[in-house]
């Protein structure tokens, strides 16, 4: 059979795995090192779910404040990932992001502008200063556009100069790959098919950067888009890279419940930015209620403190609503369960009463029209109902936080944005994610070409393998005994979303893991009606293992982490524990099943640690720690006020 | 609150195909792209439908329902009467590939024509400075999701294959005024190659792109418009006219953009024979039909546009300055006559008054 799947081959010197912020900032960074670029999108050119980000990116330029500077962002991003993430991805993107940014300007972007004509920056929910570079409330689709446009723009100077617009840098729209290949522990390739067509294709390449984004697609209540079904992470594991922090899944604390059709839209954190607050069904604007002794001291304790915020930010405290996003979603969740919810089983967001509607749908314009044309619903006329969504996976590949490549036993395999984990530990602040995009995907896209050139020879793709990957993508077409690809998602959706979801239990994760393990007996035999061509049904059958391979380790870390923190929330241990702190919780693949390793954190530098108060530390650090911080830093008393 | 609804949905690929009926659970508050989906999940699997976000961000979902190009994502169910038959159709400018999906490759390898953002080269990143107020304009561009319903109700491809080649299409004519209008790019042809290589000549402003935009850009008003203006300007200027006879060096549009395409650079005044003009035409489908058979005068037509006039209230172009013997028709230049029948259009003065 094998013998006669005509598979369509190419060669390359570096194959970028998803067409988002990530994917199109490393292939830019790929082409400009002088490599031949393959980019792999799984949709249409510029339709990556990078467009959904509408806050803004987070950058450190000090244009509205000038206070600030990279020491604070890194502060806060810190802060924010409560202690866990890797410092010095932290740190790099810290400091690296307002390049990035101005980057951007050059190939053609237009961000909002301050009265001097610099870029804008708004305030957000967990940044101490107003950070984030935005465009409206459509900062994604900006910045998505600008790259798709920068990729053109090279294109074009290729057709110049090599008389072909896909000379040097080519885009395979609609294109899914399914395996990595492998010569010994060195990437050789990746096999994959065309949508439209159901074709098989073959990338030669000794370089492979995944930026597949996230895993959203396993729950039921998502924002994500039916792309995330958490490729990058399987096609990682897979090939022998292993994955860190798979337990921390960002809830956003606002999605659309109401109408059902729209359930799991987001309502952007700027709503609250800009004045909006959260009331539970007996009008109480609960929020002042949950806020945690870490964040007491930043917090309004009254509603008038918090309203003064908006206007005098220097003199007041901010209002609780701008908590981090898992306080929120947690706050919400309590009410709900409290029988204080909306009677969609939510809560209410209220910015009608708060702002005019000229300001309303001046400052929110995208926002004000998606909920007038999908719900009917005017912002600025009554509370919009909202409630917990799965928006995105802090976990992801482990990998070198400076070049962005993977860990475990593989060489020349890059990852870059949400797919990588490490850089937002247990809870990613808003904003960062743009940024994270654009300061990885050009360090994974760099490393990734120079990675080619220092090879002594091409790796070699083996028959045999290729042989494998297209039996393994076609065996659902072939059978017609198994279930309906779609049945078997809404299963995984509804143990994920009910099991692994916002709140977890022991007993809850230990059932999850036993049907996860049902599940896989299931999907192995999935079947797909039709044929190759454009079938969405046998795109979602492929795509299943991925989900169960990654929701196995979310289920599994999520079982193991004994404590509650950032994105990760345990009924049965609610408290935040400076043991765990020191733990990454790794996984690897072992054949088909998923083995967790314990895995210390790396001790932060010096200096970086000296920019903390120590009274702030004291709610993270071990002990121990802490007395190492006290030998290291004698005046830490004073570093609060940098 | 569900209900079961009678859909047809054309199925097949390039070969043929045909519509299909179905009859779907509907619930309160869904939007067609719900209803596909459910159907992919019952009765028709393998059904194909692109979309990505399902929240009007991404562009993928776009469809004609009913005949109208539109988003399945925001096309709300409960805009359908209770007995309607909601009927989805690929979008009919692009070969169909499967079911909904059609290969919109036109549109990338016209975005790929368009000449990119010339950045400053004396300006380093960081030190771009421009004012809100200048950007404003290029934002409302950079808004488009790139969903390509207005490329597809276009007339001049719609139903015109021939003038694809020479015509980008609405959305790279709003492209080509974004950066037309950006207030640093370098470039200072953005009008004039619009013009003579993207085929703005071909556009007779019937705003059906901007009506179906699910971003609201005024394409129309606030891209083509200024951009035709634009080279009206410099073509017709007096002065410029003038300089051009005497000094002769004039950067006559005609010979200001260089290109490596050859014939495809062609003002609709010399390539009127394809062109389907439809001047004011409806798209709406039950008043093309009626159109077949007969002329229905009291079908709704945009209201005509006024030209754009000098202080005196006269066209700012006169026989002196005009550059072709005799004057320019009143009816436009890319309209010949006998008029068909079905594009004559009427707007009767008080249309808007019930």
């Amino acid at each position: 059979m094998t013998t006669t799947t005509r598979i369509e081959r190419h060669h390359y010197d570096v194959v970028v795995i998803g067409a988002g912020g990530a994917g199109l900032r490393a292939a830019i960074e790929a082409r400009l090192a002088g490599k031949k670029t393959a980019i792999i999108s799984k949709s249409l050119f510029g339709k990556a779910h990078t467009v959904m980000a509408e806050g803004g990116a987070a950058a450190a330029m000090g244009n509205v404040n000038s206070r600030d500077n990279w020491q604070v962002h890194f502060r806060d991003t810190m802060r924010g990932g409560k202690f866990l993430n890797n410092f010095r991805m932290a740190e790099l993107h810290a400091k690296e992001s307002p390049q990035r940014i101005w980057e951007l300007e050059t190939y053609g972007a237009l961000f909002d502008r301050t009265k001097d004509g610099k870029i804008s920056q708004r305030n957000f929910g967990g940044h101490e200063y107003p950070r984030l570079a935005h465009v409206g409330d459509r900062t994604g689709l900006e910045l998505i556009r600008t790259l798709q446009q920068k990729i053109v723009s090279l294109q074009q100077e290729d057709q110049r100069e090599h008389g072909s617009y896909d000379a040097r840098i080519r885009v395979f729209s609609e294109t899914t790959i399914t395996e990595l290949l492998l010569d010994g522990d060195r990437i050789a390739g990746a096999f994959g098919y065309y949508r439209e067509s159901g074709e098989f294709v073959l990338f030669e390449a000794p370089a492979v950067v995944l930026a597949t984004g996230g895993v959203g697609r396993s729950y039921k209540v998502t924002s994500n888009s039916w792309e995330y079904t958490g490729d990058g992470h399987a096609l990682a594991l897979r090939a022998g890279a292993t994955l860190i922090n798979m337990e921390f899944l960002q809830f956003h604390p606002t999605g659309m419940v109401w109408p059902p059709s729209v359930k799991g839209i987001l309502v952007t954190e700027s709503v609250r930015g800009d004045g909006g607050v959260l009331r539970n069904s007996e009008g109480k604007r609960f929020m002042f209620d949950y806020v945690p002794d870490v964040f007491r001291k930043q917090y309004a304790e009254t509603e008038e403190e918090a309203d003064r915020w908006y206007t005098d930010p220097d003199n007041n405290r901010r209002p609780p609503e701008l908590l981090p996003r898992d306080e929120v979603a947690r706050a919400i969740n309590s009410e709900v369960k409290a029988g204080r919810g909306s009677p969609a089983g939510g809560v209410f967001l209220d910015i009608a009463s708060r702002r005019s509607g000229d300001e309303i749908r001046r400052r929110l314009p995208s926002m004000y029209h998606q909920f007038k044309e999908l719900a009917d619903v005017d912002i600025t006329a009554e509370p919009m109902e909202v409630g917990p969504t799965c928006h995105y996976v802090m976990g992801g590949v482990e990998v070198d936080p400076d070049s962005g490549a993977a860990f475990g036993h593989v060489r020349g395999l890059f990852a870059a944005g949400e797919v990588s984990g490490g850089m937002h530990g247990s809870n990613r602040l808003g904003g960062n994610s743009l940024s994270d995009l654009l300061v990885f995907g050009k360090r994974a896209g760099g490393h990734a070409a120079s990675y080619a050139d220092g090879l002594p020879a091409r790796p070699k793709v083996a028959v045999a393998a290729v042989e494998a990957a297209v039996e393994t993508a076609l065996a659902p077409l072939q059978r017609d005994t198994g279930e309906s690809p779609y049945t078997l998602q809404q299963d995984l959706q509804a143990v994920m979303g009910d099991l692994v979801g916002i709140i977890r239990r022991e007993g809850e994760l230990e059932d999850a893991l036993s049907r996860l393990a049902e599940l896989r007996e299931r999907v192995a035999k999935v079947s797909a009606a039709g044929g190759r061509r454009y079938n969405p049904g046998w795109h979602l059958a492929l795509d299943l293992r991925n989900m169960l391979v990654v929701s196995e380790c979310t289920a599994k870390a999520a079982l193991e982490r004994q404590e509650s923190r950032g994105g990760h929330t345990r009924e049965d241990y609610p408290a935040m524990e400076p043991k765990w702190r020191q733990v990454n919780l790794v996984c690897a693949l072992d054949g088909d099943t998923v083995r967790l390793i314990r895995k210390p954190l790396p001790k932060m530098r010096p200096e970086l640690i000296g920019l903390f108060d120590r009274a702030e530390l004291a709610k993270y650090l071990t002990d121990e720690e802490l007395a190492d911080f006290d030998a290291l830093v004698p005046d830490a008393g004073e570093a609060d006020n940098r | 609150m569900s209900a079961k609804r009678q859909f047809r949905i054309w199925r097949g690929d390039e070969t043929g195909g045909d519509l299909q009926d179905y009859m779907v659970e509907v619930n309160e508050g869904e939007v067609v792209l719900d209803i596909i989906h459910r159907l992919q999940a019952t009765d028709a699997p393998d059904l194909a439908c692109r979309w990505n976000c399902k929240a009007g961000k991404c562009g993928s979902c776009s469809m004609e329902i009913n005949g109208k190009p539109r988003l399945g994502c925001m096309t709300r169910m409960s805009t359908f009467g209770d007995e309607e038959t909601v009927t989805v159709t690929p979008l009919r400018t692009f070969p169909v590939i499967r079911d909904l999906v059609t290969d919109v490759s036109f549109n990338y390898e016209k975005a790929r024509e368009t000449p990119a953002f010339a950045p400053p080269e004396d300006v380093a990143p960081g030190d771009y400075r421009m004012q809100q107020v200048d950007v404003e304009r290029s934002q409302e561009f950079r808004k488009c999701i790139e969903c390509f319903l207005c490329q597809t109700v276009c007339h001049v491809i719609r139903d015109h294959d021939e003038n694809k080649q020479a015509f980008s299409g609405p959305r790279y004519f709003i492209r080509a005024a974004e950066l037309d209008m950006h207030p640093l790019d370098t470039r200072t042809d953005r009008k004039e190659y619009a013009q003579a290589e993207q085929g703005l000549g071909f556009c007779n402003i019937t705003k059906c792109c901007t009506e179906v935009c699910p971003e609201h850009i005024k394409i129309t008003d606030n891209g083509i418009i200024p951009m035709k203006e634009r080279v009206v300007d410099r073509r017709y200027d007096p002065l410029v006219w003038l300089g051009s006879k005497i000094f002769r060096r004039g950067e006559t549009p005609q010979t200001s953009v260089t290109t490596a395409r050859q014939g495809s650079a062609t003002p609709p005044s010399t390539s009127r024979g394809g062109v389907h003009s439809h001047a004011g035409g409806s798209h709406d489908p039950q008043a093309e039909a009626q159109a077949q058979s007969g002329v229905n005068w009291h079908r709704e037509v945009p209201h005509p546009t006024a030209p754009a006039v000098d202080d005196r209230g006269r066209l700012p172009l006169t026989e002196l300055t005009f550059d072709r013997a005799a004057a320019p028709s009143p009816f436009g230049d890319d309209v010949t006559f006998p008029l068909p029948p079905e594009h004559l259009n009427f707007a009767h003065p008080e249309q808007d008054k019930h």
